[in-house]
């Protein structure tokens, strides 16, 4: 499986290590209250088929990454920087 | 009264399987540079004014009579040779990484195919060309590697320099036996 960093070029699977949904990128506000703290924490879908994850670089240029997959094929088709979309 | 004498970490390998050759590099004094978020284009400027080197794009390394400079993954570089100006003072994390890393210099034909049982990456010179640059695994280490017209250049971390040398010297080995038959 190639995942194409956007800064490093396709690279191979072993390079990167998950970090399951990309909700986490998206943390709720200093006045959101408990229910959407456990749904930030703790809600998950477990989707077969398109999902959006967050991917760590480790082993090439160290960057997040949010890489879009489809868990029936393993298909990857697009990965971006996770500060891009953090960016406010 | 005792001197110390510094020691390189591979001790002067100089290692050679048929028309391979596996030789301990001399980097010298190795910067890590990460510039502060914002202050990327400052940085490159105080780089090129101070080095006539400018901050490399993501795979690219930039060379000038002062030393080279190696992209080393998001917003960091790595500084081979002078050091790093005073003027980067505020404007980037700066750090003397020269003992962190060994440095191993594999040349001759068949080194891309030595490599290629190691390293995850397509490393054919049409791919992968001279002087470029990646951040990358040797094995099970992390590794900086970079193309040179007659080989590559392999930065690894100081404390597995052995056994860096030891996985590429049993791949040199299996790609000249190969080669002989």
């Amino acid at each position: 499986m190639l995942i194409p960093c956007p800064l490093c070029g396709p690279r191979d699977l072993r390079e990167f290590t998950p970090r399951g949904a990309a909700v986490t990128v998206h943390r709720p506000g200093e006045a959101a209250g408990p229910e959407a703290w456990h749904e930030y924490l703790h809600l998950r879908d477990n989707p077969a088929g398109p999902s959006r994850e967050l991917w760590w670089h480790g082993a090439g240029c160290g960057a997040w990454l949010v890489v879009e997959r489809d868990t029936l094929t393993h298909a990857v088709s697009r990965a971006i920087l996770a500060e891009e979309e953090a960016r406010p | 009264m005792k001197l110390l004498q510094a020691v390189s970490p591979l001790g002067g390998l100089d290692r050679s399987h048929g028309a391979l050759r596996l030789r301990a590099g001399e980097p010298g004094r190795i910067t890590w540079i990460a510039p502060y978020p914002g202050e990327e284009t400052n940085c490159s400027h105080a780089l090129q004014a101070a080095l006539s080197l400018s901050f490399p794009s993501p795979g690219e390394t930039r060379s000038s009579l002062a030393g080279r400079i190696l992209w080393s993954g998001r917003v960091q570089a790595l500084l081979l040779g002078p050091q790093a100006p005073a003027t980067l003072s505020g404007l980037a994390a700066v750090v003397d990484q020269s003992e962190a890393w060994a440095a191993l210099n594999l040349e001759g034909a068949g080194a891309v195919e030595v490599l290629q049982r190691l390293v995850p990456l397509d490393l054919r010179a049409a791919v992968f060309p001279a002087w470029r640059t990646a951040r990358s695994l040797l094995g099970h280490m992390n590794t900086q590697i970079t193309p040179r017209p007659d080989g590559f250049e392999i930065l690894v971390a100081c404390s597995m320099a052995h056994t860096a040398a030891r996985e590429i010297e049993e791949a040199m080995r299996s790609v000249a036996a190969r080669s002989q038959l």
